[in-house]
């Protein structure tokens, strides 16, 4: 699906503040406007010879500050060690994710969409600098060189560093026209080298998140909030509450009652001491089992017709061989080992904010709403955020409004740092939606696909946010459905439907969005399917992909790598799977042995990714090996389950991530490719559940049709 | 009003006794290398060394801490410290980061104890750190690569 940058903008004009971003968008580079050469507003040179680049996309741990920063120093031919970053403020256009208009870090496209922006403004620069040596020294500016940070004029010999001639360059005209290098010039680019811009200071504890931001005068707050999904506050009693040492005011906020003190524990005391009744007259009063009892009702009715090829029907009616199984999905949180927060401090003039935000000009346009103020107004500065995988991102920018509500309705002007306890985290919501399939397939005589029938039941990520416009048609989610309505798989005869379910629970997308469950259910149907033809899993699937010979690629390199061939011991089993998502394509091989009591370990996955030109191979990989462990340990034991209405869990200790011990050997292969860079922050995530299940049914496991497996 | 010996230095902390150590290392200290990451014990952001120990910051009071002597992340700086860090950037462990002075703060103390340990036993000191980027592949080699560069 292509969204138009005109349609974003429009948006962006009429929209008051409840923006919402799609981490789901699967775009094309050719969906992106041409840049021009803006080197002023991406890279600057200082006096003390370094190169600033401006990254205008949020750092949450999946190394976008060393990719860009890399593409820079590339095409600048500036030595790595000159090299820093600066994150871009809220600003728009400038700032603006190019695929969709505004300031977004999601959808595993920011060296998508930055590769062109940011080669362009880096080859402007240098050709400046090459102009101002040559005017300067009064030699032909096709003579010069630059090599590592040093202008080089080779026939005289003169060299100078980027510092002398930056002043100078600042002041010429900029280039309409640069070169750019082709790929066989390349020398950061797919080498080893760049390091990780931030390693040096994550290792020491140096700064940088959000919640270690110590303005003079900090106050921290923390609300309390609704237990049931769209319970409202009825009446609440602060008296004790404000009575805890520490406190320093108690005020009703939109989402609830915020305590304000003068340190966290101060702040979570005083919660604690809050008597609240709350009305529940529209929220979710339903049990995990009751919901999924609703889906599979919704599942048995006519759904929302999202592909429909052939005659599915009636090519099931007549096939020799029918195939069917049921699956079905928890609600996830994202659950970023730093818990979400912000920090405010309203000025006469505006306010200023600092946080870790996937979408600037959103946060920016619902802190102005709450406040009164123009967007303008409100300043951002973006921070690192310790993990998001989407949380992050959200229509009415929940934890940023809040935090404006609290410094409007507290007043004064000292900064106020809000903070979610990991508890609000687990239990207040915009999961990954809770899902439940039906597949059906239909084999031939020969043992061929002919048919493939597969039912859909979600909640929409999307519906009720003001992005329904453009990434809804039909009544149907883009989100819902991708992975599953463009099945890349030849069969004659297809048909997907989708039922869009109602909760006020709020959803929201989870590391891969849709792709996370469809995968599953398609890939490990497949291999149902396949184990019923009597076929190889692998064979299976290339037959079926004789018109799609990149997936075919990753799926051929990771079986190879694999050693698909090679038989395992007794107890052991491998599974494959493959798919696309965020312009990428991974393929992934997991190894699996079945403890006595039959429990699967993952001792190996061995992954292919086609994600185009890799900028630095090294990250590249170990966005493989972390969504691979998001993804696993969401898969063994990940769910966040309701009790007429209320989250049963509420810690890492009832909602426990992936493990150490639990943690398989990864092996990444990257198909070599001068293609345009597309995204790996989410595609590792989608094959890795149907890889481990399909193992686990070859290891002699019964097939996974519920997750997580610990509910199985 | 209590005293702890935090980064070699006494420190004054004037808070209710029942104060989570960790509350008051990153409030009242200033001290933000440790991380809050649940508050109860079970992720290991928090990990700091409590007179050599490793313990969870957020399970402690700064009444059973005090007296005592405290080593955050911002104090370690000895020999093992030092391999542990470098052996961290060199493979680029880190990815968002947040849980990293946590897991280094394990890792000095598992490489105290056992100067060359095995992957199990790596994963044995290691498994109450979680890191939800799962850079753990990359822990378990940091560890070793920091053992060999502290020779044997």
């Amino acid at each position: 699906m292509t969204v138009s940058r005109r349609l974003f903008l429009t948006l962006i004009g009429v929209s008051s503040g409840a923006l919402a971003i799609g981490a789901a968008f699967r775009l094309s580079a050719a969906g992106a406007p041409a840049a021009a050469p803006d080197p002023d507003s991406f890279v600057r040179i200082g006096s003390d010879n370094t190169v600033t680049v401006v990254v205008k996309h949020l750092e949450m741990g999946q190394g976008v500050s060393t990719g860009l920063t890399t593409i820079v120093a590339e095409e600048l031919d500036a030595d790595w060690s000159q090299m820093r970053v600066e994150f871009a403020p809220a600003e728009v256009p400038r700032y603006a994710n190019r695929l969709v208009g505004f300031q977004l870090t999601g959808g595993s496209n920011s060296i998508l969409n930055s590769w062109d922006e940011l080669r362009n403004a880096a080859a402007a620069a240098r050709q400046m600098l090459i102009s101002a040596a040559a005017r300067h020294w009064r030699l032909p500016a096709e003579e010069f060189t630059i090599e590592k940070g040093v202008i080089r004029h080779p026939p005289t010999g003169r060299q100078a560093d980027f510092a002398s001639f930056a002043g100078m360059a600042a002041a010429l005209p900029v280039p309409t026209e640069v070169r750019l290098k082709a790929a066989a010039e390349f020398k950061l680019i797919g080498s080893p080298l760049p390091r990780r811009m931030d390693s040096a200071d994550k290792v020491a504890g140096v700064g940088g998140f959000g919640l270690d931001q110590r303005p003079q005068g900090l106050l921290r707050a923390v609300i309390a909030r609704s237990p049931r999904f769209g319970g409202r506050l009825k009446s609440f009693d602060a008296a004790a509450a404000r009575a805890v040492p520490g406190v320093v005011g108690v005020v009703q906020v939109p989402s609830g009652v915020a305590v304000v003190a003068r340190d966290t524990w101060s702040a979570i005391k005083g919660r604690e001491a809050l008597r609240l009744e709350w009305d529940d007259q529209a929220a979710e009063m339903r049990s995990s089992d009751a919901i999924l009892a609703d889906y599979k009702a919704l599942a048995a009715t006519p759904g929302l017709i999202a592909a429909d090829r052939g005659d599915a029907t009636q090519a099931l009616a007549s096939a020799a061989k029918v195939v069917e199984a049921e699956y079905s999905f928890p609600y996830l949180a994202h659950a970023p080992m730093e818990p979400l927060n912000a920090t405010i401090q309203v000025t006469r003039s505006g306010a200023e904010i600092w946080t870790g935000s996937q979408m600037q000009t959103g946060d920016q346009a619902a802190a102005a709403a709450v406040l009164g103020l123009a967007p303008a107004k409100v300043k951002i500065h973006t921070l690192w955020a310790g993990g998001s995988f989407g949380r992050r991102a959200n229509a009415g920018s929940d934890y940023i409004a809040e935090a404006a509500a609290v410094a409007k309705a507290f007043g004064g002007s000292a900064p106020i740092q809000l903070v979610w306890t990991r508890e609000d985290d687990i239990q207040g919501g915009r999961y990954r939606p809770m899902a439940f399939h039906r597949l059906t397939a239909g084999l031939d005589g020969d043992g061929r696909l002919v048919a493939w029938r597969h039912v859909l039941v979600s909640q929409s990520i999307i519906a009720g946010t003001p992005f329904e416009k453009f990434m809804i048609k039909d009544g149907i989610d883009a989100t819902s459905v991708e992975g599953a309505a463009d099945l890349p798989y030849a069969v004659a005869n297809l048909r997907v439907e989708v039922h869009n379910a109602a909760s006020p629970l709020p959803v929201l997308w989870w590391r891969s969005v849709g792709h996370s469950i469809n995968a599953f259910a398609v890939e490990c149907f497949l291999d149902e399917v396949a184990a019923a033809a009597g076929r190889d899993p692998l064979a299976f699937r290339l037959d079926l992909l004789a018109d799609r010979p990149d997936h075919a690629a990753v799926l051929k390199l990771a079986a190879e790598r694999a050693g698909w061939d090679k038989p395992m011991p007794a107890g052991h089993g491998r599974g494959i799977a493959v798919h696309g998502s965020f312009s990428s394509l991974v393929a992934e091989v997991a190894e699996v042995s079945l403890g006595a009591d039959g429990k699967p370990k993952v001792e190996r996955v061995v992954t292919a990714v086609d994600c185009g030109t890799a900028i630095n191979p090294d990250q590249v990989a170990a966005q493989m090996e972390g969504g691979i462990g998001f993804a696993l340990g969401a898969m063994l034991r990940g769910a966040i389950t309701l009790a007429d209405g209320i989250v049963r869990q509420s810690n890492f200790t009832d909602y426990e991530p992936l493990r150490m011990s639990e943690m398989p050997v990864v092996e990444t292969h990257i198909l070599p490719s001068e293609a345009h860079p597309t995204g790996v922050g989410e595609p590792g995530v989608p094959p890795l559940a149907p890889a481990v299940a399909n193992a686990m049914a070859a290891a002699g496991s019964a097939r996974v049709r519920r997750l997580p497996l610990s509910e199985a | 009003m209590f005293v702890l010996r935090v980064n070699g230095r006494d420190r004054r902390l004037d808070v209710d006794g029942a104060t989570p150590l960790l509350w008051a290392l990153r409030d009242h200290l200033g001290l933000t290398a440790t991380k809050y990451g649940c508050g109860a014990g079970a992720c290991g952001a928090c990990t700091v060394h409590l007179d050599g120990e490793p313990v969870r910051s957020c399970s402690i009071t700064v009444a059973d801490a005090s007296g005592r002597s405290v080593t955050t992340l911002e104090g370690s700086q000895d020999r093992i410290a030092q391999s542990v860090r470098k052996a961290w950037r060199k493979l680029d462990v880190v990815q968002c980061g947040y849980c990293q002075p946590g897991q280094i703060m394990a890792a000095i103390a598992l490489l105290r104890q056992k100067p060359r340990p095995t992957d199990s036993e790596i994963d044995a000191a290691m498994d109450g750190n979680l890191c939800r980027c799962a850079t753990y592949q990359r822990i378990r080699a940091a560890i070793h690569d920091a053992a060999a560069g502290l020779g044997s």
